[in-house]
């Protein structure tokens, strides 16, 4: 039984790891050419990614993106949130129905509806509607996590501190703010790793005029292969890796995907 | 604390911005787009307002019809190899050490954040030729020589897999944490092995999780609209390709937003009876 | 007037009455126990008075203040939560610091005063840790010092003891009452647990089903509770069926009682007699005669269930002062009039 579930283990990992290991092998080929196992070893195709003028451009908007409509996404988050667990509003929650909407949908409906949106309007092409379809997109992540830091606090603490002294907004700057805060920024950092990523509401709201760094690997993709590609998605994954590391590492990542607290004790 | 009604205007102040900001960007982008499904293609613009249904019309041809097919048939294939593999994993998963999960949930977490482009690319680079895993059979002397395992539909079938499992293993991950231990032990006690255990317990135990994981997997793969078109070949296309193509390159925007239209009903719908059988359970 | 009255108050939720028309006065200085079954109105009562709950009607008033509608955190009160309500976020000198913190006191003053209250609970050199690290006694004592930073004119605690151990909780009720009397802090604890409430309240008000069934002190309460509910809730107690005749000659299970005396007019009533009051005596000695059917012995005392006139009556005795008896053995059981307590059932 443990061997079966040992390998069961091992084939899982394998088939989720693969093409990343191949992509990773192919990334430090010497030449430019896509073969497996990688023949001679350099790492020439990252430096290219801050060197080449395109890459470096791509990963910057990408960064700029990812940075603002992840902040944006919380700023929207953060109030809906505290509001709904501070007040008794029930029609309140259609606007967290609406916020996690967009991201039940298939993206591409939203991506379309942007696109509508932001032509009727006449600002189609423009940076800063990328910024706001991507706030709007990944607000579901922060408000998810936001509910549950808000679900985790014990109602009595606020009492307590009001018990003591402290109006409305001294708990929430003294008791609610500072246990809300993990909840916060692994809320920022889901939404910024996903924006970093996302591909087709940036192409549908941006991408005639800009690149960000997975519009740019596929129309590279389309014109050919240049290991940049790899490197870049190598990168991907090590950025993703260290933002969800070191969500598990000072928070509890179980916790935020569901898991209950009681049975942490 | 008091949690009580809303009263006075500062009491609402803090969602002001959010309801804004919703309603603004994506309530009006939405009803926009209902509006456009509406209106007439303009070769020169966008769209030019008006009120036809020739969009929704042209579903009725034997193309789109094979389209849609192909797009239900496909997502509904996703969805049931991600079931059948995520299923036991996270059931063992849930049983390992908090480390080991942590761990993995980093892992999954990871995969699933990977940009459609990203995912794409590499696994073309696994079933190429000259970089795929055919080099490692020819290598230890399966095969004579390397061959190319795409397009095809297996290869977008694997795809979409990839790109479904960590999702899948996400969602059903609380479900199964929180699943009380003692519902097998009591099984095993009662001389069930363990792989009977699980079949005879935490499987029927589950069975609705299990349907509204499927219906959510299901919403989730028919969003792909990269894997097809990098991995497959034009007839491979779903309904979400078809959206893109026909926004961006036929720039017929009527067109694409009656697709849309279409495919919001068919996820609104599967939601719904998610949503349907979550309650179900919760009552049970 | 000096101290907390409670006049007329009501708290509503949707058609049920949680508290229904309590009227208390709480004088300077005193320790009172709100004592009753879970679901009796207790904890909404306490809450109410610190200002969590909203009354539905009447007034509270503290010092001839009318504070009904004051919000809490204008109250000047300090209170233990059942969860203790530790910020799981600051340390133990942080936590007992923030009624004071939050008010801008000089950092100088918040660290005296925290010293003055831990050396106050015994933990004098713990301001630093984490709370998250302290044991259960000592997380009771900071949540009590906490409360107590600012010198609140209203010491109020729901259930603070409820999570201790046994013997750690019965130590506690001891500590929290010498406490109480050395600061002379008008104090309000909400407990289900009677014997605590023996333990420390100067007035035990006994509550059910949202209204205050009897307000005495504990001896009194135990002594002559005012109906049966109490008796029983309050203690063991074996509650017993007693009857009058047109003469006023009163009679348990059929058996005369002559010295007895019920209210005039009555003819049916209950009597509560403590099973420390209950004496058994040889066959034909007794008030009735019954057959024991299990004995109880617990080293310091022993219990004695015996069947007589078709109801179960408890006997209290220590080893010296009960005779020897087996279980199946016919025995007198003697009931003195003046340990029955007439009460309303």
């Amino acid at each position: 039984m443990n061997m079966l579930r040992r390998l069961y283990f091992i084939a899982v990992a394998l088939f989720l790891a693969a093409p990343l290991i191949v992509v990773a092998g192919v990334s430090v080929n010497e030449k430019q050419d896509l073969t497996f196992p990688p023949r001679g070893f350099s790492l020439a195709w990252y430096a290219q990614i801050f060197t080449d003028p395109e890459w470096r451009a791509a990963l910057f908007h990408s960064l700029i993106l990812a940075v603002c409509s992840a902040a944006l996404a919380v700023l929207i988050a953060l109030p809906l949130a505290w509001f709904l667990w501070r007040r008794i509003a029930p029609w309140a929650n259609i606007f967290q129905v609406l916020g996690l909407a967009p991201f039940i949908l298939p993206p591409v409906i939203t991506a379309l509806g942007f696109l509508s949106f932001w032509a009727t309007l006449g600002v189609f092409g423009q940076f800063f509607t990328a910024i706001v379809s991507h706030a709007i997109f990944f607000v579901t992540l922060p408000l998810v996590t936001l509910s549950l830091g808000f679900a985790s606090i014990d109602r009595s603490l606020v009492e307590a501190a009001a018990t003591m002294g402290a109006d409305d907004r001294t708990v929430a700057r003294t008791v609610v703010l500072p246990l809300i805060l993990p909840y916060l920024i692994s809320g920022y950092a889901f939404a910024f790793v996903l924006s970093l990523n996302e591909y087709i509401i940036a192409y549908m709201t941006i991408g005639f005029t800009t690149e960000t760094l997975p519009i740019k690997i596929f129309n590279a993709l389309r014109y050919g292969y240049t290991p940049t590609m790899a490197s870049v998605s190598v990168f991907f994954v090590a950025v993703a890796a260290l933002v969800f590391g070191s969500i598990a590492r000072f928070g509890d990542i179980r916790r935020l995907l569901g898991a209950m607290a009681s049975e942490d004790n | 604390m008091r949690r009580e009604p809303p009263k006075t205007a500062a009491d609402y102040a803090p969602l002001a911005f959010p309801a804004l900001m919703l309603i603004v960007f994506f309530v009006v982008p939405f009803s926009i787009m209902i509006a456009v499904s509406f209106f007439k293609r303009d070769p020169a613009g966008f769209y030019k307002p008006a009120f036809v249904f020739d969009n929704y019309a042209r579903f009725l041809s034997a193309f789109f019809g094979e389209v849609l097919g192909f797009s239900l048939m496909l997502a509904v294939t996703v969805a049931a190899c991600c079931i059948v593999i995520a299923f036991p994993f996270t059931y063992l998963l849930t049983r390992r050490p908090r480390r080991v999960q942590t761990l993995w949930l980093v892992g999954l977490l990871s995969v699933l954040s990977l940009s459609e482009v990203i995912i794409g690319f590499a696994w073309s680079t696994l079933l190429s030729r000259t970089a795929g895993i055919t080099n490692l059979l020819v290598a230890i002397g399966l095969m004579d020589q390397p061959v190319a395992l795409l397009p095809t539909f297996g290869a977008v079938l694997t795809g979409m897999v990839y790109q479904a499992l960590p999702y899948t293993i996400l969602v059903l991950y609380p479900a199964l944490v929180r699943l009380d231990p003692t519902l097998t032990e009591a099984a095993r006690t009662l001389g069930a092995s363990p792989v009977r255990a699980f079949f005879n317990v935490t499987v029927p135990a589950l069975r609705n999780t299990i349907v509204a994981t499927l219906i959510m997997v299901f919403v989730f793969a028919l969003g792909s609209y990269l894997l097809p078109q990098i991995l497959g070949r034009p007839r491979h296309w779903t309904l979400s390709v078809l959206i893109t193509d026909q926004a961006i390159y036929q720039s017929n925007m009527p067109f694409a937003a009656a697709m849309a239209v279409f495919l919001v009903l068919i996820s609104l719908s599967l939601v719904g009876l998610t949503l349907l059988v979550g309650r179900r359970e919760n009552a049970a | 007037m000096s101290g907390l009255s409670i006049n007329a108050i009501t708290k509503r939720f949707g058609d049920f009455a949680a508290v229904d028309d309590v009227t208390l006065a709480v004088p300077h200085g005193s320790f009172v126990c709100l004592l009753g079954p879970s679901g009796c109105g207790k904890t909404t009562l306490l809450r109410m008075i610190a200002g969590l709950e909203e009354p539905s009607a009447g007034a509270i008033v503290l010092d001839g203040e009318d504070i009904t509608t004051l919000p809490t955190h204008k109250r000047s009160l300090g209170m233990v939560f059942q969860s203790l309500a530790l910020f799981p976020h600051l340390t133990v000198g942080d936590n007992i610091a923030y009624a004071l913190r939050i008010r801008g006191a000089p950092k100088q003053d918040q660290r005296k005063r925290v010293e003055e209250l831990l050396s106050m609970i015994h933990l004098s050199g713990f301001a630093d840790r984490p709370v998250t690290k302290l044991s259960g006694g000592q997380r009771q004592r900071v949540a009590i010092a906490r409360a107590l930073a600012l010198s609140p004119k209203l010491f109020l605690l729901d259930e603070p003891l409820s999570a201790l151990d046994a013997k750690l909780r019965e130590a506690m009720q001891v500590e929290l009452r010498q406490l109480q009397q050395r600061l002379g802090i008008t104090t309000i604890v909400v407990t289900h647990d009677q014997r605590e409430a023996m333990t420390m309240a100067d007035l035990v008000v006994v509550m059910g089903k949202g209204k205050i069934l009897q307000a005495a002190p504990p001896i009194e309460i135990y002594r002559k509770p005012a109906d049966a509910f109490v008796a029983d809730f309050i203690g063991i107690t074996n509650l017993l069926p007693v009857e009058t005749d047109g003469a006023g000659r009163s009679s348990v299970l059929g058996a005369a009682v002559p010295e007895l005396a019920c209210p005039s007019g009555t003819t049916k009533a209950t009597i509560s007699i403590r099973p420390e009051d209950v004496r058994l005596t040889t066959p034909g000695r007794g008030t009735l005669d019954g057959t024991v059917t299990f004995v109880r012995d617990l080293g310091g005392t022993i219990e004695t269930f015996v069947e007589a006139g078709g109801m179960t009556i408890t006997a209290v005795a220590t080893p010296r002062e009960r005779p020897d008896v087996q279980v199946g053995q016919t025995v007198g059981v003697l009931l003195p009039a003046e340990n029955c307590v007439v009460v309303k059932s």
